[in-house]
Formats: C-alpha cells, sequence, structure tokens
C-alpha cells in the first residue's frame, strides 16, 4: 500500500492537467468559453465523483444498515467509508462524532433544534458575528424567539474582521452558545476560531463553527480547534449536493435529544414507547442521501491527494494576482480586505450596479455571483446592498482571471 | 387611430432584429436606461416599491381619459432599460387592452432570463403590477 505521504510528495501540481478532471469546465456559455468563478456558491464536480454516483446505482445500491444480502452489506460498506474519511478528513476522535446531514444549513438547524431547545433558557445569549449567512443568523433567532433568549452579534471592523476585544466583552456565563462562521463567504475573512472557542470556553459557552466555506481551503483539525460543533456542505468541498456533515462531540451528541424521529435512530419501538439508536444513526433518521454520502468519500479523497496546501498556494496566487488587477480599476472597492483571508474577491464599483454587471458577464460565458450573498446584516455594516464576488477554486487560471478583468473593463465602459 | 400595444411589441422586435450581436442588444437597452425619466426620489417609497433579490424596481401610475400611465424606475440599468420597453409598450392604453395583452416581446427579443429570474429582480411582478393598476382602474370606472 502507497502512503498518503509518498503520494502526495510526488504530486505535481499542474493546473492544466487538474482542469481535465473536470469535464464541465470544458464548454462554452453564451458562445465563449466557461469562465466559472462562482466557487464559494459551489465548486465544480471531478469525473471521480460523478462517476462514483453512477457506479453506486449502477452496481451496489441497496438500502443501508437492515439488510443482510449482499447488495445491502456493500452499500453499508460504502456509505460508512465515507464516515471514516471524513473523521480523517476533520481529524475527529471517533467515527461516531460524524453525522450524515443534508448540508451546512441542517447542521446547524439540528444544532440549534437539540442542543439549544434542551440547553437554551431565558434570558441566555447567544452570540454570532456580523458577517454570519443567514443559515447560522435565522436557527438561532427561531431558537431565541421560543426560549425568550437574546442573540448577540459579535461587531467586525472595516477590513471585515472579527474585532476580538469586542467579542470579550460580550462574553458572559449568560453566553451559553456561540456560532461563528469560519470562513466568511461575503469577504473571504478567515476568522481566528482557535482563539475564539479558547474565549468562549473559558465561559462555559459551547462553540459551533460554519465549516462551509472553510473546508476546502484550509486544513480542519476539531480536536486541536477544541471546537464542539463543525458543520460543512459535501458540494463545496467538489462532493456532490445534498449531503453535509455535522461534528459534534462525542459527550454533547450523546446529551443530546434526537432531530428526527423515524427509523434508523431507534433501538427498539413499541406503540407508546421508544428507544433511542446509538451515535451516529440517532441523528440519522430515514433512508439518508447514500449515493452522494458514498461520492463525497471520493471528494475528499481527491483534496486530500493534491493536498490542501497546494490547493491553498495556487488559489492565493490566483487570489493576489486578481486582487492587484481588480484595484487598478476605477472607482473599486473592495469588500473584505482582512489580513487572513481565502480566494474569494467581493467588490463594489461605483456607478455599476452588480446585477448589470453579472448579466454583462454572463453574456462573455463568466460565472461570478452577485447580490447580498445571503449576508444581508452584513451589507449593511458596509452599508451596501450587495457586491460583485469572484471565488476562485483549485482548477481556476491566470488567463481566466485576464478574461474576467477584461470583460469586466468592457462592461465598466458599457454601464457609466 | 392610435398604436396598440401589440403593434407595439412587434416594433420593438423588428427593431431587436436588427442587432444580431449581444453586445448590441444590451448596448441599446443600456442606454435606453440611461435615458428614461424615472422617478423622482419621493415616489421611491416602500408602497411603490417591488423588492427583487438583487435590484429594485418603483412603479407608480394614473389614469387619464380612460388611459393608464405609467412610471417606474430601478437602481439597475438593464432592468431600467427593460423597463423603459414595458412603458413604452403599455402606458397611455386602456385597463382592458393592459389587461389582455402579454408583454410576449421580451421573449422574441431574447430577454425571457429576466423575466424568469424571479428572485432576481422585480421585472415579473412589475408587469404584475401594472396589469393590477389597470385592473383597480377598470373596476373605478
Amino acid at each position: 500500500m502507497i502512503e498518503p505521504e509518498t503520494i502526495h510528495k510526488n504530486f505535481v501540481f499542474d493546473v492544466h492537467q487538474i482542469r481535465k478532471d473536470f469535464p464541465i469546465l470544458d464548454q462554452q456559455v453564451n458562445g465563449k468559453p466557461l469562465v466559472y468563478f462562482d466557487n464559494a456558491a459551489t465548486t465544480q464536480k471531478p469525473l471521480v465523483v460523478i462517476n462514483a454516483i453512477s457506479d453506486y446505482y449502477t452496481k451496489i445500491n441497496a438500502n443501508i444498515h437492515r439488510g443482510i444480502h449482499t447488495l445491502a452489506e456493500r452499500a453499508t460498506a460504502a456509505f460508512e467509508a465515507t464516515r471514516d474519511t471524513v473523521k480523517d478528513f476533520i481529524h475527529a476522535a471517533h467515527r461516531e462524532e460524524v453525522i450524515f446531514t443534508r448540508g451546512t444549513t441542517e447542521s446547524i438547524n439540528l444544532v440549534a433544534s437539540t442542543y439549544g431547545r434542551a440547553n437554551i433558557l431565558q434570558g441566555d445569549e447567544i452570540l454570532i458575528s456580523s458577517m454570519e449567512h443567514h443559515s447560522n443568523i435565522v436557527p438561532w433567532h427561531m431558537l431565541a424567539r421560543e426560549k425568550g433568549a437574546v442573540v448577540k452579534i459579535i461587531p467586525i471592523n472595516e477590513h471585515g474582521e472579527i474585532i476580538l476585544e469586542e467579542f470579550e466583552k460580550l462574553l458572559s456565563p449568560k453566553t451559553k452558545i456561540v456560532s461563528i462562521v469560519h470562513v466568511s463567504n461575503a469577504l473571504g475573512t478567515i476568522n481566528p476560531v482557535k482563539q475564539l472557542i479558547q474565549l468562549a470556553h473559558r465561559q462555559g459557552a459551547k462553540v459551533l463553527i460554519d465549516g462551509a466555506q472553510s473546508s476546502s481551503h484550509l486544513d480542519i483539525d476539531v480536536q486541536d480547534l477544541d471546537a464542539d460543533f463543525f458543520a460543512f456542505s459535501g458540494h463545496k468541498v467538489y462532493g456532490p449536493t445534498g449531503i453535509g456533515i455535522l461534528y459534534g462531540k462525542k459527550e454533547l451528541l450523546e446529551a443530546m435529544p434526537p432531530y428526527q424521529g423515524g427509523g434508523e435512530m431507534i433501538g427498539e419501538v413499541t406503540f407508546d414507547h421508544f428507544t433511542v439508536n446509538e451515535l451516529p444513526y440517532k441523528f440519522e433518521a430515514g433512508t439518508p442521501n447514500i449515493a452522494d454520502a458514498v461520492a463525497l468519500k471520493y471528494a475528499l479523497d481527491y483534496i486530500l491527494k493534491i493536498g490542501k496546501a497546494t490547493i491553498r498556494k495556487h488559489e492565493n496566487e490566483l487570489l493576489s494576482y486578481a486582487t492587484g488587477k481588480l484595484s487598478q480599476l476605477e472607482g473599486i472597492r473592495l469588500i473584505g480586505t482582512a489580513k487572513e483571508k481565502v480566494s474569494i474577491l467581493s467588490f463594489v464599483l461605483e456607478g455599476v450596479h452588480h446585477q448589470d454587471l453579472g448579466i454583462l458577464l454572463d453574456q462573455k460565458g463568466i460565472a461570478i455571483r452577485t447580490g447580498h450573498h445571503c449576508t444581508q446584516p452584513l451589507m449593511s455594516c458596509f452599508g451596501i446592498s450587495g457586491t460583485s464576488r469572484a471565488s476562485f477554486a483549485l482548477y481556476n487560471t491566470k488567463e481566466e482571471v485576464d478574461i474576467f478583468i477584461d470583460g469586466m473593463n468592457k462592461a465598466v465602459k458599457m454601464l457609466r | 387611430m392610435s398604436t396598440t400595444i401589440a403593434e407595439t411589441q412587434d416594433q420593438i422586435i423588428d427593431d431587436f432584429s436588427l442587432m444580431d450581436d449581444w453586445d448590441d442588444k444590451y448596448a441599446y437597452i443600456i442606454e435606453l436606461g440611461k435615458k428614461i425619466p424615472g422617478l423622482p426620489d419621493e415616489d421611491k417609497t416602500e408602497t411603490n416599491i417591488i423588492k427583487g433579490c438583487q435590484s429594485k424596481v418603483w412603479i407608480t401610475s394614473k389614469m387619464e381619459n380612460g388611459k393608464v400611465h405609467y412610471q417606474a424606475d430601478s437602481d439597475a440599468l438593464i432592468v431600467r432599460g427593460l423597463i423603459s420597453l414595458l412603458l413604452k409598450t403599455y402606458s397611455g392604453h386602456t385597463p382592458e387592452e393592459i389587461i389582455n395583452t402579454e408583454p410576449y416581446f421580451i421573449d422574441k427579443i431574447g430577454m425571457r432570463q429576466h423575466l424568469s429570474m424571479t428572485r432576481s429582480n422585480g421585472l415579473v411582478s412589475m408587469v404584475k403590477q401594472m396589469k393590477l393598476d389597470a385592473l383597480a382602474y377598470k373596476t373605478k370606472l
């Protein structure tokens, strides 16, 4: 067997080779070669992932865990193999700390509905930051409304960084949950989550990290971070949509009530009673999204084969190249200028509405995201209604950045 | 005899058929957007707003001599251009005609995506609002 380390050392990063792994990139959109810069919304899928989904349905589809026939055993083994890979991917201590969900949103809702409902009392405080995605705002508001608790907002500075002193001031024994995004989808900011977790733990609060944007770029070690919960989505790590992960510390997950009732999550059922299954099945009621869970392993293996450090190096080169070029445009304002950033470039252009820019770039085959990025409160912090956002992944190239800048120049000329 | 809504639409379709380049079509729409007078700030109120996910549209209407007259505005330029075409088409017609004529020109000039992207802008809601206003005037007649 080849050790993963050996594979990593021998891997030479060639973006043009990488692009061949992503068949979707090789196409024309509106008569122009596709430039896909909407990776923070969802990443494209390598052929190994696409084939894994197809192979699953072609060769091994069966319902998992209950069957005693061969296909059921194969499907169960493939499904559970992903759990092991996820455990390694985030450095969890135990495989049963890895819960399959539909995505980050469901993972956060699960924690709010179970841990939150069981532990939050009237007057308790939940801290979130100003740069949270709606998915990490609304579940806490719902919980706070139900329990008479208070959601407090950690402010950020003009660069889009959490103000640590303000965070410390907000923390108190009343703080029961801190839920913070690891990397901001709208700004690209990498938050110092390890430090934030330490500070929160001193006050006895539990911390959930929204890892939707960090998992494809940064090395994740939930034990080193000492995160109580960590959530991420398959589709943002080159995997399928509709499958996501909730990591939770074993002792917390064990003490939490179940989320949904149904098959799989039960031990014994009578008409007036049920017992709850053990972890992780307790939180996985009903037939899960088996095919996409199976394929997720291939996505994570693909990332690990290349190595996140290699991916980060390539993406950071693109980010600084694009930032340099973009900064030369007249009337540009970068939104999100934190010292620590991933490859997300958000901006507003004086006299140009982001929607117009998005439409004109689309005509040139360039896909970017425009709007509020599901972070309306954050947009109002910056006094804007939305931004244009280009986000880069491991398969993007400098040539594509040039096409994007050229498209921007033409669009701006038309719009001003 | 004044021009019907359908005749105006056919004229717009003819104009666009002369442009085969998308850049030209968008450049034309953008120029239209820059030209329309829009609405004074005092009319850009919460009552007149149609909220889209990305851009806003404001619309007002009045009835004069049995004809409905519209004014509208948007914070996005391409939407403003499309608004200009909708105003040219519908403004100054009877409620009856407005209610009974669909804006088929948008599809024919290749701008259908702006109607189907319902979360992205208020154009669909704008057409709906124009018809609702017309219906309200009709019931008052």
